[in-house]
């Protein structure tokens, strides 16, 4: 019975709470960026995107589906429905081990890196955050490292070329972006002295949102200089991220117009829509990792976190756990923004080639990452504080 | 032969890439802007909105047939339109008029005409080549229907579409 009591079960239930919200809250925001990016990709070239999916009421009996005020906002659900009821169809040339594994390797990556990131204060008195461990950046590169296992075994086991061509693509962009977004952000940890998520939005907190670093009031010479290196770490990480999540510009592993659908070429249904899933999922991650190193997490000015403390008197007037949840819709209104962003880039950029590609990650980011940590090292030696 | 394509000169600016990115993204927000603001207006939204007034008046829609002024049948079931038809979607299975008609010189009428719509590719030949001027190619583009049986266009359909057209035919002119 030893084991019983040692048990920490008010943790186990917080973190599954947690873990639950936060799965509803990213696939109920997957499904929604997907709308998003067709919305947005139609306003920019002029169209109008999916604007008609309301309630199929004629399917109840009634004369007219209800549609106006919803502007297609059931189109997801419709999406889901169809991948979901659509045959699963395994080729007979596939290796079936790693064609089935593939799928929940590229989406379950992902998911787990989201495990680390603080999406909130704390509510009623509990830290909004699954996992808080102390080398957070290094749990989210690690696991996003592991989807490229779904990748390459979903391109090599689908014995397709294209697929095998998308998959080799994928893998190599991956490993070489990889290298410079894990040295851009170096200078961050040379300021923030710490590799907790949690703490690294509590320094921001009391010093400034480290893109952005007059949000706490104040700014002085040492600030101004070290946001130079901090924006080109800004630069180089975001860019590397959308190398690394295989958004355009750098969308080689699934061009359509060379490779067919790229590593998922050979894959139908729900295992389709998984490494769909798992691609924007991916998107929500980089996103919120870029928000919580640098624009500050789930703290906006103004605004007091759930324990009460700070933002403006006024504003205490209201309950804590209200601000609690205050803060974590101010935690996924910044990451959609950036979504926005991610979707805004895409449509306005042409895809790189591939040796362009390379040579900006290997010759320009790489380098210029490198060089910017001794930026950050030289500046940090001559104020130390 | 091996041809150059001349590159065009970058500017430095040009070369940095970056901030030409910027002004992509200042382009395609414009137009995401207007699209929101309403100022730019491309899409037809259609089943509330037609395109039937701006149809040109050389439109080829639905083939249908025409009666004249007095409500006569023009066509004499000559069959030309059924043996130039590409497709083969139309079928006429002609009949006599008796003699007693006062039109009896026109000696034919189509008992059925019938027109599979999941056929025609609406090239207008029938059209061409009808001496009666009895068929035309009207501006009805939304053909539907729940079964094959429903496509097909029967006489009674044909002239709803028709309708009736005035002008010279040839078979009722007594002098002829």
């Amino acid at each position: 019975m030893d084991i019983f009591n040692s048990i920490d079960w008010y943790l186990i239930l917080t973190s599954l709470a947690k873990t639950v919200v936060v799965l509803g809250i990213i696939l109920t925001m997957v499904s929604y960026t997907v709308y998003a990016e067709r919305r947005v990709s139609a306003l920019i070239q002029d169209r109008l995107g999916p604007n008609r999916v309301g309630f199929p009421l004629t399917l109840l009996g009634a004369k007219k589906d209800f549609s106006p005020f919803l502007g297609g906002l059931g189109q997801p659900i419709a999406d889901a429905v169809k991948l979901l009821i659509k045959e699963d169809f395994t080729p007979a040339h596939v290796n079936k081990f790693y064609y089935w594994i593939a799928p929940a390797l590229g989406i379950g990556a992902v998911i787990v890196s989201l495990a680390v990131i603080p999406f909130g204060s704390s509510f009623l008195g509990d830290k909004m955050v699954i996992a808080d461990v102390n080398i957070g950046p290094l749990f989210i590169f690690a696991f996003s490292s592991l989807g490229v296992y779904g990748i390459v075994l979903a391109g090599w086991s689908a014995n397709s070329k294209y697929s095998f061509l998308g998959g080799i693509r994928s893998s190599s962009q991956m490993i070489s972006y990889e290298l410079a977004l894990g040295l851009s952000v170096i200078p961050l940890f040379l300021i923030l002295r710490t590799l907790n998520l949690s703490d690294i939005v509590d320094y921001q907190i009391k010093n400034g949102w480290l893109l952005i670093p007059f949000t706490n009031g104040s700014l002085d010479l040492r600030k101004i200089i070290l946001w130079i290196p901090i924006f080109i770490s800004f630069v180089v990480f975001t860019i590397s991220m959308f190398a690394e999540t295989n958004r355009l510009p750098f969308d080689l592993p699934e061009a359509e117009q060379e490779l067919v659908g790229g590593y998922h070429t050979e894959y139908s249904s729900m295992k389709f829509a998984l490494f769909f899933l798992g691609e924007y999922a991916a998107m929500i991650a980089g996103s919120s990792l870029i928000v919580t190193l640098f624009l500050g997490g789930w703290h906006c000015p103004f605004i007091p976190d759930g324990a009460g403390n700070g933002g403006l008197d006024v504003l205490h007037a209201l309950p804590d756990w209200f601000w609690g949840l205050v803060n974590i819709a101010v935690f996924f209104t910044k990451v959609a923004l950036l979504l926005l962003f991610f979707i805004w880039v895409r449509w306005t950029l042409p895809r790189f080639r591939y040796d362009q590609l390379m040579r900006l990650g290997w010759i320009f980011f790489f380098e210029i990452a490198l060089v910017n940590v001794f930026i950050a090292a030289f500046i940090l030696a001559l104020y130390p504080n | 032969m091996a041809y150059t394509v001349s590159r065009p000169k970058l500017t430095f600016w040009e070369k940095m890439y970056l901030p030409q990115v910027v002004g992509g993204l200042v382009i395609t927000m414009r137009h995401l802007v207007n699209m929101l603001a309403g100022k730019t207006k491309v899409v037809m939204q259609y089943p509330e909105e037609k395109p039937d007034a701006h149809l040109p008046p050389y439109y080829r829609g639905a083939p249908a047939l025409v009666k004249d002024e007095k409500g006569r049948e023009r066509c004499v079931a000559c069959q030309l339109c059924e043996f130039i038809c590409p497709p083969r979607a139309i079928r006429i299975k002609p009949a006599e008029l008796p003699a007693t008609s006062q039109w009896a010189k026109v000696e034919k009428f189509p008992d059925q005409f019938d027109i599979d719509m999941t056929r025609c590719i609406y090239c207008g030949m029938c059209e061409e080549v009808c001496p009666e001027q009895a068929i035309f190619l009207r501006k009805d583009y939304a053909i539907t229907g729940f079964s094959r049986d429903q496509m097909v266009h029967d006489k009674t359909k044909l002239y709803e579409i028709g309708g009736t057209l005035e002008g010279l035919v040839f078979k009722w002119n007594p002098l002829k």
